[in-house]
């Protein structure tokens, strides 16, 4: 259980999160959408620790990881899939994958079992990961989060740039690991028809503030909130 | 083609201390995108350390070793105490402060040891191999500088490449935040990465010094060439610095040996404005731009 309390971030005199409280149940995927600047990619950098928050609180599984550096929140079990992918191009495949698990020394995941899941990954796992096209870096992303067995998984954009029909595979995806595994997932993303299609719950940034929060048929049914919030 | 023979050997001694000198630069740079000029400085400190150890009846390998663990500790020093707070400040806090460095242990050199220079002793004998009636330009102590340069050289790349330390020391070098967000503590990298770097330039102080004497300004020489050399391999590749400081050590023995020795500096800076103009990326650099 991720439990996120009156969280408010600032930039300078920008406040990007603004008093968000939200409960995420372990196993569940929560879709978090908004129109750019609405605060999504501010929320999950928070919540990993890359950024200070300026007021409230942040608890993994009962304890509290507000103030805590980056590397120990990872080894809490959060692992953070940063917006445009992240996958460092200068390493290989399988470097990259290596470096997922390193934290969690021999309780890392296999590669075998992410070469399972992404096969195209292990035909390419001696070639620089800057030889991958985008639907291959999103896998490799994804892959090297799962190499450290985390229980939180906090994903930015993935559908980014992405053909529909990746979009749909990644997005099953999300939903198998959360069903198998009992993953937690945070899913933030612009295109909110396909976040809500595989989504426990939808919640609706606007201006740092959670403007709504429903179950993602009342949600995906509901036109004038969409159109407001996310100009469908 | 004596002549030539004797130039090209001694060329090659000199070049590895030029490349242990740019490895020091690039190992600091690949890390932490700072051109450490107190490097000079800070292998001067390491090698009066151990002139300190040896005078006071150490035995060379002792001095040896410890001017390399002290490279090691005062790398880490640096970076922690010096470095880090201005991580995240302009470019330019770096250029100053380490100019600031080099000049306070300059300063703090002379105080302690005085600017005389002074003898330093060489590893084996300076005296050179005799081929059939000749002697060489090439000695025992050349050997030995050039294998050490070379292990040296081998056990970075085998850090780097072959071991989960080094994996996690380049994924921290070219992306840090994304280095963090997979538990690497990049914080402790950047220090293991300045230490190496130290340590490297600790090795160059000890086996240039015989040839240089030992003073607070003798190694600015070495530093200067030895950054060119890193330039010439682009200035973020390790095997790009060794080559560097090969062909450095190379040319700049032949300007002096054909030319005269007045010349060296003044080659050393033609051959560094002519790698801007037609190759500024260097010949191995990895990235395709690079800010100075």
């Amino acid at each position: 259980m991720l439990t996120i309390e009156e969280l408010t971030t600032d930039y300078g005199p920008v406040r990007a999160v603004d008093h968000v409280s939200l409960e995420v149940p372990d196993g569940s995927v929560t879709a978090v959408l908004g129109a750019n600047g609405a605060g999504k990619t501010t929320l999950l950098r928070t919540l990993t620790g890359l950024v200070r928050p300026s007021s409230g609180h942040v608890t993994l599984a009962g304890r509290d990881i507000t103030r805590l550096p980056v590397e120990e929140i990872v080894r809490l079990g959060m692992a953070h899939v940063p917006e445009g992918r992240g996958v460092i191009a200068e390493l290989t495949v399988q470097e990259n994958l290596r470096l997922g698990g390193m934290w969690r020394g021999r309780d890392a995941a296999p590669p075998a079992e992410i070469y399972e899941l992404f096969p195209r990954l292990e035909e390419r796992r001696t070639q620089p990961a800057s030889r991958l096209s985008g639907g291959e870096r999103q896998m490799l992303s994804i892959g090297r989060a799962l190499m450290g067995r985390p229980r939180v998984l906090l994903l930015d954009e993935p559908s980014l740039g992405l053909a529909p029909v990746l979009v749909a595979q990644i997005m099953s995806l999300v939903r198998k690991l959360a069903d198998t595994l009992g993953l937690t997932v945070l899913l933030v993303e612009q295109n909110a028809r396909s976040a809500l299609s595989i989504a426990s719950r939808g919640v609706v940034l606007n201006l740092g503030r959670v403007v709504a929060e429903q179950d993602p048929h009342k949600l995906a049914a509901d036109d004038r909130l969409l159109h407001a919030y996310l100009g469908f | 083609m004596t002549k030539f023979i004797d130039l090209t050997l001694s060329g090659i001694s000199d070049g590895a201390i030029y490349a242990a000198v740019a490895l020091a630069l690039v190992l600091i740079w690949r890390s932490t995108r700072i051109v450490n000029f107190a490097q000079g400085a800070m292998l001067m400190i390491t090698t009066f350390i151990a002139s300190a150890v040896i005078n006071s009846g150490g035995s060379y390998v002792l001095g040896f070793a410890v001017a390399l663990a002290s490279g090691f500790v005062f790398g880490a020093v640096v970076e922690r105490v010096v470095v880090r707070p201005i991580e995240h400040a302009p470019p330019l806090n770096a250029v100053i402060l380490t100019l600031g460095l080099y000049t306070l242990l300059v300063a703090v050199a002379g105080m302690i040891w005085g600017n005389t220079p002074r003898s330093f002793p060489a590893a084996f004998s300076l005296r050179g191999y005799k081929v059939g009636g000749t002697t060489l330009l090439f000695t025992p102590n050349d050997t030995f500088i050039v294998l050490v340069v070379i292990a040296v050289a081998v056990a970075l790349a085998l850090l780097f490449r072959a071991t989960s330390v080094g994996l996690r020391m380049r994924a921290a070098a070219f992306a840090p935040e994304v280095a963090r967000l997979l538990g690497v503590r990049v914080g402790r990298m950047l220090t293991l990465g300045w230490a190496l770097a130290a340590m490297t330039g600790a090795l160059a102080g000890v086996l240039v010094a015989p040839s240089v004497f030992l003073g607070p300004n003798s190694f600015d020489p070495i530093l200067i060439i030895g950054f060119v050399a890193a330039v010439l391999g682009g200035l973020d590749s390790p095997p790009g610095a060794v080559v560097g400081g090969l062909v450095l050590g190379l040319a700049l023995s032949y300007v002096s040996g054909y030319e005269g020795s007045a010349l060296v500096p003044l080659a050393a800076l033609a051959i560094l404005v002519i790698v801007l103009m037609i190759r500024p990326t260097g010949l191995f650099s990895a990235t395709k731009e690079r800010r100075v």
